[in-house]
């Protein structure tokens, strides 16, 4: 067990955070599987549920839902669901959109900008260095600013756009939450990996943390091959927000 | 039976990676004649009777909240096409 799990199981083993399931989701397992190791209850959740069953928090897992029919996101943004979800956002729940599930949040307008293809028009996978740069959001904060972390990403259509006014806006605001490290893997407008809302409450970005959560499956660390869990951290830390909260 | 047709393109400012692909396409099958593509979506509405002003009013909502996301696209253009016949130029 790592320090982070050890420490964020103990207090609030009743937190219950829910993973919506859209058709065509792909993560959902993965972020079920990473809400437990970091201490809680993950609750499985449908699109087609008007009701959030009392979670505590909510996170729309990546994937390509209705096969990104029409843009990514787009279709998914008005499932019964996702009404319940932006009630809950704009009351303050902890809502993490991650890749597909960040495209759902921009659509629904819980968060600005847009995800268009990326720039050089591949698919991309792989280990992505990124740089936290507001660690005071629910679900951030038990890292630090300018800490740079490594978590895989895979994406098609991941190049972060809005008009500048917005851009200048989440800026001035400091509301990036990550900016890409080395390499901007997919054109997004200022290196922007991902924002929050101007609460902190709701965050999304475009890399997988639920895919860096247990030694062994992660990204390469400097402790060895596939040993990296940086993306525990989201899910400790919107526990610690629970409890302070 | 009418038909809406309803066209949703990139905004202008935003990248449109896949016009840029086609447009560096073009010139090695020897068409070095367009120096820009922007590809935009077409969509094509039916409805069971006639085009009335409500459904073209009904369709330019439709557009601008489920059709395009105004941060990236701009709708161009929602048109009762019910008598255009559309003959396809590859026939």
């Amino acid at each position: 067990m790592t320090v982070a799990q050890e420490t964020a199981a103990a207090p609030i083993t009743g937190a219950r955070i829910g993973v919506i399931t859209f058709p065509g989701t792909l993560d959902d397992r993965d972020a079920a599987r990473a809400v437990r190791l970091a201490g809680a209850e993950a609750v499985s959740l449908w699109h087609g549920d008007e009701s959030l069953h009392d979670v505590d928090a909510v996170v729309l897992p990546g994937g390509f839902s209705y096969g990104d029919y029409l843009r990514a996101g787009a279709i998914s943004r008005f499932a019964p669901a996702m009404s319940a979800v932006v009630d809950a956002a704009k009351g303050g729940m902890p809502v993490l959109g991650i890749c597909n599930g960040f495209q759902v949040l921009t659509e629904a307008h819980l968060l600005p900008g847009s995800m268009v293809k990326n720039d050089h028009l591949h698919f991309v996978c792989r280990e992505q260095a990124m740089v936290v740069e507001n660690a005071h959001t629910a679900w951030t904060n038990e890292f630090r600013r300018g800490q740079r972390i490594t978590v895989p990403l895979k994406n098609q259509d991941g190049q972060f756009v809005a008009d500048e006014r917005t851009l200048d806006e989440l800026e001035g605001e400091g509301r990036v939450v990550f900016r890409y490290d080395g390499w901007n893997p997919n054109g997004s407008r200022r290196d922007i990996a991902g924002i929050t809302n101007e609460r902190g409450n709701v965050v999304g970005l475009m890399p997988h943390p639920e895919h860096a959560v247990e030694p062994g499956f992660g990204p390469a660390s400097q402790e060895g091959p596939r040993a990296g869990t940086d993306g525990l951290t989201f899910f400790t830390s919107v526990l610690s927000s629970l409890v302070h909260a | 039976m009418g038909r809406v047709v309803v066209e949703v393109m990139p905004k202008p400012e935003i990248l449109d990676p896949q016009g840029k692909a086609v447009v560096g396409a073009l010139p090695r099958l020897g068409f070095t004649q367009f120096s820009g593509v922007r590809q935009g979506k077409r969509f094509e509405l039916e409805v069971d009777g006639e085009v009335t002003p409500e459904i073209l009013a009904a369709a330019r909502e439709a557009a601008t909240t489920l059709l395009s996301n105004p941060v990236i696209e701009d709708v161009v253009s929602v048109t009762d096409a019910s008598a255009e016949v559309a003959e396809p130029v590859n026939a």
